[in-house]
């Protein structure tokens, strides 16, 4: 099992140093810092100083060595525009965006697999026609326009729930939250539901399909011959070896939950490190664009990681062919 | 014989409605099986073997259902049962043993979970008295070191154990009747006899009755009471097993038992019926069998054959009422 960890978190290192190779070549080619941070009345002499003092004159595998050095004692250099660290900033924006996340996460995942388990017990029955036909909207609708649909629906017209921001929030240490106010959590409504709709009916459509092909297998009929209760076989039974399968694909949703909330939160100006990081692309702010990146990168590494470890703790017959193998 | 059978099915039929027509896979099955008593049903492949266990149960899959007759347990009528009621009867009073062992058991639960959870869903026992129950059914079933293996995975069992689980948690709310669907087909040549073996013993010691599924004559004059025979979906003959082994009379039993190998010298190709047993949805007229029957007249392409009650009690057969003497010429 350790060997396995050990094994586990080696490929996610190499994983992250060949992301941070990509996202950082790929900055070349977005556009010049320089052209943006210096004003109309500029002199040759002023770039140049600019370039050494950023380090930009130096070749790329210098410039991509240094930026990891400094990465992995945690400093991801100095904003551009902001002339702040970026480690500040991303501390800063970390928390609106986390629990953005946290609270579409869970609304994804309870509602997918309540809706996903409805739908494929009663599968033939009117209101579990009507949501699978209902969700497809939610596959098929693009984030932004759901996210200004809801503004429109429930800001505009309705005004029961803010349309931007995160309303007011409460600062735990250097952690801000919106939980524990009234505006903080209305505000939190809106934009939890734009960004996990599409997460939801993915994982709902998925445990629906899991279900139903676990429901017809032999363990099943055995388990009703045996005279166990519709609920016992459904949720004993058959809920389990459908979480199987499920699991990995949430884990990966759940990553992209916290990507994608770049969109979210430009559409509901949510003062998250998504936004940052939008903002950041429009100034070529790189070390901004850097550290975003290699903070989704590594969220998304150690998900994969967690799914990984979770799917031995489920199925134990992983746990007996990974000591076989080990033998 | 007085005493009310554990089981008895009238005119049982099943049908299955498809887009084109309606197929039915068990057409008027009539049976009984006494307490205590080990029924074997044999019949290739399709001929209703399983569905008729399955109907008994209560558990064939939509849109088949049971179309006419009636299932008794025990003179209580059980095939109209609402589903909650029906519930309380399967693994309490009808156990099942299916043909696959490896996919009987869910692969994510421990065999001592699905052991206790069957007996607390049918007695009204403590936990740890379920638990109790649960290993000593294991030892019963011959699972060694019971106590240590009850918290394994279904995955560390061979076949053969796997099967004797599954056994266990078919007797492990003590039924009065189990409905063995091919339980050896799926396993090892040597470990066939001793599940066969197993199944007999614990059944006698309970006084538990057997509906053994098969379609291996071997297993039948090994372990069965009395032999029912069926041919797409009706029953062709029905008798004790020494009998009907050495007699038959209706002729497909006849095709059947010339065509084992015990019944044929050494060295000899085997014998076979010609053709092959009719699709669901292209059962002929009359007699079903008529059309690869040897002896067939040109009766029994018109009428169905008289009911085995009708005939003898045997075989259902018009040939065999007619020699006897029960239908006119």
């Amino acid at each position: 099992m350790l060997a396995f960890v050990i094994r586990r978190v080696f490929q996610s290192l190499i994983v992250l140093l060949v992301v941070g190779l990509v996202a950082f070549s790929l900055f070349r080619f977005v556009g010049d810092p320089v052209e943006n941070m210096l004003g109309q009345e500029r002199t040759q002499q002023d770039i140049d100083r600019l370039r050494t003092q950023l380090g930009l004159d130096q070749p790329f595998p210098v410039q991509y060595w240094r930026f990891l050095k400094n990465a992995a004692e945690g400093n991801f250099g100095v904003s551009y525009r902001q002339g702040r660290p970026v480690t500040d900033l991303l501390i800063e924006r970390a928390p609106a965006t986390l629990e953005l996340a946290f609270v579409s996460g869970v609304f994804a995942l309870v509602g997918g697999i309540a809706l996903g388990i409805y739908t494929a017990i009663r599968k033939s029955g009117w209101l579990a026609q009507f949501v699978m036909t209902a969700s497809l909207i939610g596959v098929s609708l693009p984030t932004f326009l759901i996210g200004i649909l809801l503004i429109w629906i429930f800001a505009v017209e309705l005004g029961w729930l803010p349309s931007f921001g995160r309303g007011e929030t409460v600062a735990i240490g250097w952690w801000t939250t919106g939980f524990l106010t009234a505006s903080g959590l209305k505000a939190l409504i809106l934009p939890s539901i734009t960004l996990g709709l599409y997460q939801m009916t993915l994982i709902m459509r998925l445990v629906r399909s899991e279900m139903l092909e676990v429901l017809r297998q032999d363990y099943i009929r055995f388990a009703r011959a045996r005279g166990l209760s519709e609920r016992a076989v459904n949720f004993g039974h058959a809920l389990k070896n459908t979480l199987v399968p499920v699991i990995t694909v949430t884990g990966l949703q759940l990553g992209s939950i916290i990507a994608f909330a770049i969109i979210t939160e430009t559409v509901f100006q949510w003062p998250g490190v998504g936004l940052l990081f939008i903002n950041a692309v429009q100034f070529v702010d790189i070390p901004v664009m850097a550290a975003y990146l290699m903070l989704i990168s590594f969220m998304f590494v150690a998900i994969n990681l967690i799914v990984d470890l979770l799917y031995v703790a489920i199925d134990p017959r992983l746990r007996v062919d990974r000591a076989a193998a080990a033998k | 014989m007085t005493e009310t059978p554990i089981l008895s099915l009238r005119n049982l039929v099943v049908e299955i409605p498809t887009r084109r027509d309606v197929l039915r896979p068990v057409d008027r099955v009539s049976f009984q099986i006494a307490r205590g008593e080990v029924l074997g049903v044999v019949g290739e492949s399709g001929a209703g073997k399983s569905m008729t266990g399955t109907a008994v149960i209560g558990l064939i899959d939509p849109p088949g259902h049971i179309a006419g007759g009636r299932v008794e347990l025990d003179g209580q009528r059980i095939d109209n049962l609402p589903a909650e009621k029906m519930r309380r009867i399967r693994g309490k009073r009808i156990g099942m043993v299916f043909q696959d062992p490896l996919t009987s058991l869910n692969p994510l639960i421990r065999i001592g979970d699905q052991l206790t959870e069957t007996i607390l869903a049918h007695l009204d026992v403590s936990e740890a008295e379920a638990r109790r129950r649960a290993v000593a059914a294991l030892e019963e079933v011959g699972i060694p070191a019971a106590a240590r293996r009850i918290d394994s995975y279904p995955h560390e069992f061979s076949g053969g154990m796997r099967q004797r689980v599954v056994i266990a948690l078919a007797l492990a709310a003590e039924p009065d009747l189990v409905i063995a669907d091919e339980p050896t087909t799926a396993l090892d040549v040597s470990v066939q006899a001793q599940i066969i073996a197993l199944l007999k013993r614990l059944c006698r010691e309970r006084g538990t009755a057997v509906m053994l599924i098969t379609h291996d004559m071997g297993v039948i004059a090994e372990a069965a009471d009395r032999v029912a025979v069926m041919y797409a979906g009706r029953l062709a003959e029905i008798g004790p097993v020494a009998e009907v082994i050495a007699h038959p009379q209706h002729p497909y039993t006849r095709g059947l038992m010339a065509a084992t190998p015990m019944a044929t010298p050494p060295g000899e190709r085997l014998n076979q019926i010609p053709g092959a047993m009719p699709r669901l949805d292209a059962i002929p007229a009359g007699c079903a069998f008529h059309p690869r029957c040897p002896v067939a007249e040109a009766g029994c392409r018109v009428g169905d054959p008289p009911r085995v009650e009708e005939c003898g009690g045997r075989a259902a057969c018009w040939v065999v009422a007619r020699e006897a003497g029960l239908v006119r010429a």
